[in-house]
C-alpha cells in the first residue's frame, strides 16, 4: 500500500513541478493545487497506513484496544488543507486581478514593479 | 443560475443547510462534526443562496460584515483559550462544567467555545472569499 | 448527549501536573495579544478612528510581555507552557528561550514604531481596508514563530505572518502592487510547501514534532534516518523564507511595491523569521547534519552577502537598493550559521536584531527622503542636506549602521563575526563579510551623497513633497536609533544576552529539559 501510494506522490510532484515552471499563472496555480494535495499525500503516506480501524476509544474502556490508525496525520492535512485552501483562493483572486490590471497572465510580461531596460544610477553629480 | 426553480428552492435549501451545519457543529461535541465542517455547510449555504439571488441579498441577510464575523470567532476562541487563566492551567485547557437546565444536563465546556469560534471564523472567511468571488462574475 | 454514562477516565496521568502561575503566560501573551486585537478591530472594522489606538494599546501590551519574557528568560532559563495541558510532546509547547524571547521583543518593538509610523503612511482607505487588523495578525504570526515549540505549529504561524502579509502587501491595489504580489505569493507559498513537505518526511521518521524531542532523538535515528534529506530541505525551504542566494528573487520583485510602512515591517521582520527557523532547526534539532553542510551553507552566505550588495549598486529606486541591503544582511547572517561556533552564533544572534531594527529605520528614513523629494528615485533626488538637515543625520547614522560602523548597531556583530571566521579558519567568509560592508558602504554613501548633498534636480518634483511630521517621521525613526546607538556604544549586556542565546543554541540539554522537566528531564 506505501508502495503505491509513493509512487503516486511521485507522481503528483512530477506533475506540479512541470506545471509549476510554465510561465503561464494559470498552469503555475494548477500545479500548485497539485503540489498541496502531494504534501497531503506525503503526510499521508509517512504517517504509515492502517486500514479501516478509525482510533476512537470504544464504548465504556478508557485506552484504545490494538493497532488503530495514526489519527496525528490526519489532523496535520487538516489544517494543511484548510490553509492550502484559503491560500489557493486568495491566489486565484489575485491571479485574476492580475489579469484584468496588467492584461497578460504571462510572467515574462508582468513587468511593472520591476521595469526593463531601467537605466544604470546616476554614476556622479 | 436564472432558472425560476433554483431561486425559488435557493432559500429553503440555504436555511436548511445552515440548520444543519449548527447540528453537525453540536454534535461534534463528542462525536465526528464540528465547527470546522459545519463552518463549511454553512459557508456553502451562503455561498449558493449568493448564486441564486445576487451577492446584495446575502450581504443583508448576513446584516455583519464577513469578516466582521470572522473576526468574532478568532475572539471568541482566542477568550475560550485565556479562560484557563484563572484556573491555574495552561493555555487552551478544557474546563468543563455541568449547568442544570429545566432538568436537562448540560456539559459546558470552554472547548465547545473555542468550537463555536472556530464555526463563525470558517463561515466568515470563507463567505467572504465567496462572495467576492460571485461579486466579481456580476461586473 | 451528557445521557450518556461511561466511566470517568483517569486522564492525570496524560496532563501536567505543575501548577501554572499567572507570570508564565508571559510566555503566550506576546501571541495572544495581538490575536485578540486583530480579531477585535476585524469585528469593528469600519469604526476606524478606533483601529490606531486600539492597536498601540495593543502593541504596547505585547512589548512589555516580550520585555517580561526576556528578562525571566534570561534569568531563570527556558519558559515552556504546554497547549490544552497535554504532556510534551503531545500537546503543542510554547517555548521560550533567549533566542525567540529577543526575537520577539525586537520584532515587537520595529512593528510598534512602524505603526506610528503608519499614522501618517497609510490614508482612510488604507484602514478601511484592514491594515491594522492585518498588522496585528502579522506581529502575532511572527511571535508565535519566534516562541512555538513543535514544529507543525511553526509551519501554522509562518502561514499565518504570510496570509497577512498579502493583505499588507495588496493595500491599495496598484498595478505594480498586483504584480509584486505574485511572485510574492507564488513563491512564500512553494516555500512554505516545502517546508511541510519536510516536515511529512520528519514525522514519518521521528514519530514527532515536538522540537525537543527531535533533538533528544535525533543521535538514535543518525544511523539509519535520512536526517541529511531532511536537514537539507529545511535548508531550502527556510533558506527561501530567508531570501539566501539563489531563492531571493522574490524579494526585489515585491519589496517595493507596498506602502514605506509594509516594506518596512517586511524587510525588518519577515526574513529574520527564515533566519530564526534556520538557527533553530540547524543547531537545536541537526547539529551534526549542519557540520556536514556547513560549506554549501558558507558558499550560499557569501553568495548572498556579495551577490546583495551589487544588486544595490546596481539600482535606482532607493527602495529596491534597500531590499538589496537586506538580502546583502541575511548572507551576513548566514555566514554565522556556516561556522556554527558558539561566538558566530553569538555574531548572528545580534546582528538579526541589528537588523530587525535598522532595516525597518531604513526604509522609513527612504519613505520620508520620498515625502521630503518627491521621489524615490536616485536620478530625481537631491538637495535634501539644506532643507532636512535632520532627515540627513537620520540617514548617514543608517548608513553607518547598514555598513557596520562606528558608533552604531552594525559595528559589533560584524567585529564577532569576522573574529569567529578567523577562529574557524573561514578566511572567505571574513573576506566576504568585509567586502560586503564595504560595498553596503558604497551603497548607500552614494544614495547619501546623491540625495543630500548633490543640488535639487528636479523643482517640479516640489509639488510631491509634504512636511515631515515630527512624531510619526522624525520620531519613529529616532526610536528606533535608540536602540541601535545604545548596542553601539555599550554592547556589553546585548552580547551577553546574544552569547546566552548562542549558548543556548550550541547546548540545547537546558531547551530540552525545560520541555521535559515534568517527566523528570530527558
Amino acid at each position: 500500500m506505501e508502495t503505491a501510494l509513493t509512487a503516486l506522490v511521485g507522481l503528483f510532484y512530477v506533475v506540479s513541478i512541470y506545471l509549476m515552471l510554465s510561465r503561464h499563472i494559470i498552469r503555475v496555480l494548477l500545479g500548485i493545487a497539485i503540489f498541496g494535495n502531494a504534501v497531503n499525500m506525503t503526510i499521508f503516506t509517512a504517517g504509515r497506513i492502517m486500514r479501516e480501524v478509525p482510533p476512537i476509544i470504544p464504548e465504556g474502556q478508557s485506552a484504545l484496544d490494538g493497532v488503530t490508525a495514526n489519527p496525528l496525520p490526519q489532523a496535520l492535512i487538516l489544517t494543511a488543507i484548510v490553509i492550502s485552501f484559503s491560500f489557493f483562493a486568495f491566489l486565484l483572486v489575485l491571479a485574476y486581478r492580475a489579469y484584468q490590471e496588467l492584461g497578460t497572465d504571462d510572467t515574462d510580461e508582468m513587468r511593472i514593479a520591476e521595469p526593463e531596460g531601467e537605466g544604470l544610477p546616476p554614476l556622479g553629480y | 443560475m436564472q432558472t425560476v426553480i433554483f431561486r425559488t428552492a435557493a432559500p429553503y435549501l440555504a436555511s436548511l443547510m445552515v440548520m444543519f451545519s449548527v447540528f453537525v457543529l453540536l454534535r461534534g461535541h463528542n462525536e465526528p462534526g464540528g465547527g470546522f465542517i459545519g463552518g463549511l455547510i454553512a459557508a456553502s449555504a451562503f455561498a449558493i443562496y449568493g448564486i441564486a439571488c445576487g451577492v446584495t441579498p446575502v450581504r443583508r441577510a448576513l446584516y455583519f460584515h464577513p469578516m466582521a464575523i470572522a473576526g468574532f470567532g478568532l475572539f471568541l476562541s482566542t477568550v475560550a483559550g485565556l479562560a484557563s487563566l484563572a484556573m491555574g492551567v495552561p493555555f487552551l485547557t478544557g474546563l468543563w462544567t455541568e449547568v442544570h437546565l429545566l432538568g436537562v444536563t448540560l456539559d459546558l465546556s470552554t472547548v465547545l467555545f473555542f468550537d463555536f469560534g472556530v464555526y463563525f471564523v470558517v463561515v466568515g472567511a470563507i463567505t467572504s472569499i465567496a462572495l467576492a468571488l460571485e461579486e466579481r462574475e456580476e461586473d | 448527549m451528557a445521557a450518556v454514562t461511561s466511566a470517568p477516565v483517569d486522564t492525570s496521568a496524560a496532563l501536567v501536573q505543575a501548577a501554572t502561575s499567572l507570570l508564565d503566560w508571559v510566555v503566550i501573551a506576546p501571541v495572544a495579544l495581538p490575536i485578540l486585537g486583530g480579531a477585535l478591530l476585524m469585528m469593528v472594522r469600519h469604526r476606524t478612528h478606533l483601529h490606531a489606538a486600539v492597536t498601540f494599546a495593543v502593541l504596547l501590551a505585547t512589548l512589555v510581555s516580550t520585555l517580561m519574557l526576556l528578562s525571566r528568560v534570561v534569568g531563570d532559563g527556558a519558559l515552556v507552557m504546554t497547549m490544552g495541558r497535554w504532556l510534551p510532546p503531545f500537546g503543542i509547547s510554547f517555548t521560550a528561550d533567549v533566542l525567540g524571547a529577543s526575537f520577539a521583543a525586537a520584532a515587537t518593538f520595529a512593528t510598534s514604531a512602524a505603526a506610528v509610523f503608519a499614522l501618517r503612511d497609510i490614508d482612510a482607505t488604507g484602514r478601511r481596508y484592514g491594515f491594522y487588523p492585518f498588522l496585528l495578525l502579522m506581529i502575532a504570526g511572527v511571535n508565535g514563530a519566534f516562541l512555538t515549540g513543535d514544529l507543525f505549529n511553526l509551519y501554522v504561524w509562518f502561514e499565518v505572518f504570510v496570509i497577512s502579509s498579502f493583505g499588507l502587501l495588496i493595500l491599495g491595489s496598484e498595478r505594480r502592487q498586483i504584480d509584486g504580489a505574485v511572485k510574492y505569493a507564488v513563491l512564500n507559498l512553494i516555500a512554505t510547501t516545502v517546508f511541510l513537505i519536510t516536515i511529512g518526511y520528519l514525522y514519518g521518521v521521528f514519530g514527532t514534532l515536538n522540537m525537543a524531542d527531535i533533538a533528544r532523538k535525533a543521535d538514535g535515528l543518525r544511523e539509519n534516518g535520512p536526517l541529511m534529506t531532511i536537514a537539507t530541505l529545511f535548508l531550502l525551504a527556510f533558506g527561501m523564507k530567508a531570501a539566501a542566494f539563489p531563492l531571493n528573487f522574490w524579494l526585489p520583485a515585491s519589496y517595493h511595491t507596498p506602502r514605506i510602512v509594509t516594506s518596512a515591517m517586511f524587510g525588518g521582520l519577515l526574513t529574520k523569521v527564515g533566519v530564526y527557523a534556520l538557527l533553530r532547526t540547524f543547531t537545536t534539532l541537526f547539529p551534526v547534519e549542519r557540520a556536514i553542510l556547513s560549506d554549501v551553507i558558507a558558499v550560499v552566505a557569501i553568495l548572498t552577502m556579495v551577490l546583495g550588495a551589487l544588486g544595490a549598486l546596481a539600482q535606482s529606486d532607493t527602495r529596491r537598493i534597500v531590499g538589496f541591503v537586506v538580502i546583502s544582511g541575511i548572507g551576513t547572517m548566514l555566514a554565522g550559521l556556516a561556522i556554527g561556533s558558539p561566538l558566530a552564533l553569538t555574531g548572528t544572534v545580534l546582528y538579526a536584531v541589528h537588523s530587525i531594527l535598522i532595516m525597518t529605520a531604513l526604509y522609513l528614513v527612504v519613505g520620508l527622503m520620498r515625502e521630503a523629494a518627491g521621489s524615490f528615485s536616485l536620478h530625481d533626488l537631491g538637495g535634501l542636506y539644506r532643507s532636512h538637515p535632520l532627515l540627513a543625520a537620520m540617514m548617514l547614522a543608517m548608513v553607518l549602521a547598514a555598513a557596520g560602523l562606528p558608533p552604531l548597531s552594525g559595528l559589533w556583530p560584524k567585529v564577532v563575526l569576522v573574529k569567529a571566521a578567523i577562529e574557524g579558519n573561514a578566511w572567505w567568509l571574513t573576506a566576504a563579510i568585509l567586502v560586503s560592508s564595504v560595498l553596503t558602504t558604497i551603497v548607500l554613501g552614494r544614495v547619501f551623497a546623491l540625495a543630500f548633498w548633490r543640488p535639487e534636480q528636479d523643482t517640479s518634483l516640489r509639488s510631491q513633497t509634504r512636511p515631515i511630521d515630527a512624531v510619526a517621521g522624525y520620531g519613529t525613526v529616532f526610536v528606533l536609533l535608540v536602540p541601535a546607538v545604545w548596542i553601539g556604544l555599550w554592547p556589553e549586556p546585548f552580547l551577553h544576552v546574544a552569547g546566552l542565546a548562542a549558548a543556548g543554541l550550541s547546548d540545547p540539554a537546558a531547551y530540552i529539559g525545560s520541555v521535559f522537566a515534568a517527566q523528570g528531564g530527558s
